[in-house]
């Protein structure tokens, strides 16, 4: 009888999982059916007679704008860690003080909506000339990762047993050898968890980049999606065929480190 | 979570005076004399952060504030000659004929969201709790909305959402529901944006809540089925009791998380048609960025009434968890 029983969970649960990655897949149908067809009525449930045109479309006019994604979301990467990681190991091992207000005000920032900090942004590129580049952006978007990534760092790095610092610092290692040769590797799954969320959040960004690049000739996938929809609305076949484009690295990274994913949802939220 | 890997998997110590806070901070140990260079090598090591938090944090706050109590025109932008005009700004968008609608949706918005969020979220945290055969595959599956550009999600809600070509409507007429306009009717496309919003926060509150639920010592639920406890009465007795502190943090998060939206309803409706899906993050947003004339002096006053929101009930929950933590 248990036999039937787990059966039948997994029966729902596929079920379940169904329902809910049904919009998912409706941009792939969509992605792949003909301009003539989007009008049916009823809308064709599977691509019959699939057409790639939308994709040849996405190669020919939104390469660029990967390319463009790519750049900011690694720039926001090495960014974040180069802030956010020493910052960790001061906080959780060499004992910053005002380490308390420190950790408050990084929750703080956590709430501040990005509208408000894509006005101030706005107010200070707009007179150093930052609007419309790169840099700027890069540097908008890694205000989302930052706090994240630097109480995760400390969280991770408090749990680092005492011995294995002591006995380095014992042999005389100084804080920044203790940092780079027992700190770092030893940490290297929260590298990995915090690298992971700070490229997702800065390939994902629309908001920063409809305020602070939206004029420039280099812009990411997420405006470009919205131009398209702004221009043609006719042809959600090729809208529908960058958007599974621009889902390309959240599906990869879920199938390689779908574990890293978990864990960051967990640490904004549990302690344990 | 039940990988034993995962990178906070060890991380904190019951008695981590500081962990009252929504994201894990590191616990405090008993202080030891600790030499002087240690404490300037902290201070050179935070040293990055706290530049940056001030250029990049506390700045562009600054120049927000400044903003709301100036009357900043396209010119004044640009040449910084604004004049001050101290609350009137505020004042403005209070007595503006746009706040209450603003109110009014974002109260439908962030309420309704985190109802259904959280409680289809636990739904499925108990179920998956159960493991059966592909729980583990299907699970993982489950956070694929979660990690999706909200650009893509939303134009895929917009056009399944469509009236003449959507599958949702075709769906409805088979059952003989007539033509609804989503997105372009006063009364449905707060719910639209808001049906929207609920399937992306699934996930979020299906892996915290199923992580909070692996934390249940797996005995209290045998010893309840020994008491005869069935599977209804466990919920109530056990799971959600005993859930509650991470249930605390989920719903706070989301409450945050919701607050400043834009970009679903931006993307799907532009908060309109009229005022009708504008709530004060999107209204915040359009005042500065989405017209032609940009107007970012009410914008700035609107942005920095939702600080103090957000504020207020991250406050608020501190105070309730210290009171927990007394008792």
């Amino acid at each position: 009888m248990s036999t039937t029983r787990t059966w039948w969970k997994t029966a729902l649960g596929v079920l379940f999982t169904a329902l809910m990655l049904f919009p998912v897949y409706w941009m792939v149908n969509v992605s792949l059916t003909r301009t003539n067809d989007l009008r049916l009525d009823p809308p064709q449930w599977f691509p019959v007679d699939p057409t790639f045109d939308g994709y040849a479309n996405v190669m020919a006019q939104q390469l660029p704008a990967l390319g463009t994604s790519l750049l900011v979301g690694l720039g926001c990467v090495a960014l974040t860690l180069l802030i956010a990681a020493p910052a960790g190991y001061a906080i959780a091992i060499l004992r910053l003080t005002g380490r308390g207000p420190l950790n408050f005000l990084l929750l703080v920032a956590q709430m501040i909506p990005a509208v408000v900090m894509a006005m101030g942004f706005y107010a200070i590129y707009v007179r150093l000339g930052l609007l419309n580049s790169v840099g700027g952006l890069i540097v908008a978007d890694s205000t989302i990762a930052v706090p994240f990534a630097v109480l995760l760092f400390s969280a991770f790095m408090a749990g680092i047993p005492r011995e294995l610092i002591q006995a380095a610092t014992i042999d005389g290692a100084g804080p920044w050898r203790v940092f780079r040769s027992i700190v770092l590797p030893v940490s290297r799954n929260s590298v990995l968890t915090v690298s992971l969320f700070a490229f997702l959040w800065a390939w994902s960004d629309f908001i920063f980049a409809s305020t602070l690049d939206r004029n420039g000739d280099l812009i990411p996938v997420t405006l470009g999606i919205y131009k398209y929809i702004g221009n043609n609305t006719t042809e959600w076949n090729s809208i529908m065929a960058t958007a599974v484009v621009a889902s390309v690295p959240a599906a990869i990274l879920l199938v390689v480190a779908q574990r890293y994913v978990a864990a960051g949802v967990t640490a904004g939220a549990v302690k344990d | 979570m039940s990988t034993t890997s995962t990178p906070v998997g060890s991380t904190g110590t019951p008695g981590g005076a500081s962990g009252t806070a929504p994201v894990v901070a590191p616990p405090r140990r008993s202080p030891r004399p600790r030499a002087r260079s240690n404490r300037w090598a902290a201070a050179a090591f935070a040293a990055p952060l706290l530049i940056y938090m001030l250029v990049f944090y506390v700045f562009p706050l600054y120049r927000n504030l400044e903003l709301s109590l100036h009357d900043y025109t396209v010119r004044a932008f640009v040449q910084g000659d604004a004049q001050f005009v101290g609350l009137e700004k505020y004042r403005e968008i209070i007595t503006s004929a746009t706040f209450a609608p603003a109110v009014r949706n974002t109260v439908v918005f962030v309420v309704v969201s985190l109802i259904f969020q959280y409680a289809l979220g636990l739904a499925l945290a108990v179920f998956f709790r159960n493991n059966f055969r592909l729980s583990g595959l299907l699970r993982g599956m489950f956070l694929i909305p979660w990690l999706l550009p909200l650009i893509v999600s939303a134009s895929t809600w917009s056009w399944m959402l469509n009236s003449d070509n959507g599958i949702v409507n075709s769906v409805l007429a088979a059952f003989g529901v007539g033509q609804i306009n989503w997105l372009t009717s006063p009364t449905m496309a707060i719910w639209s944006v808001t049906i929207a919003n609920i399937w992306l926060g699934i996930p979020f509150n299906l892996v915290i809540l199923y992580s909070g639920l692996q934390n249940i010592p797996g005995d209290v639920y045998e010893a309840a089925s020994l008491d005869g406890a069935n599977g209804w009465q466990q919920f109530w007795r056990i799971t959600f009791p005993l859930l509650r502190p991470v249930s605390a943090i989920t719903l706070l998060l989301g409450f945050v998380y919701t607050l400043k939206v834009v970009d679903v309803i931006w993307i799907m409706t532009n908060g309109g048609p009229a005022n009708a899906s504008t709530t004060l993050a999107v209204w915040s947003y359009r005042e500065a960025f989405g017209t032609g004339q940009p107007d970012f002096s009410p914008a700035a006053a609107v942005g920095n009434v939702l600080i103090l929101v957000a504020l207020a009930i991250g406050l608020l929950y501190l105070q309730l968890q210290r009171r927990q933590e007394k008792s």
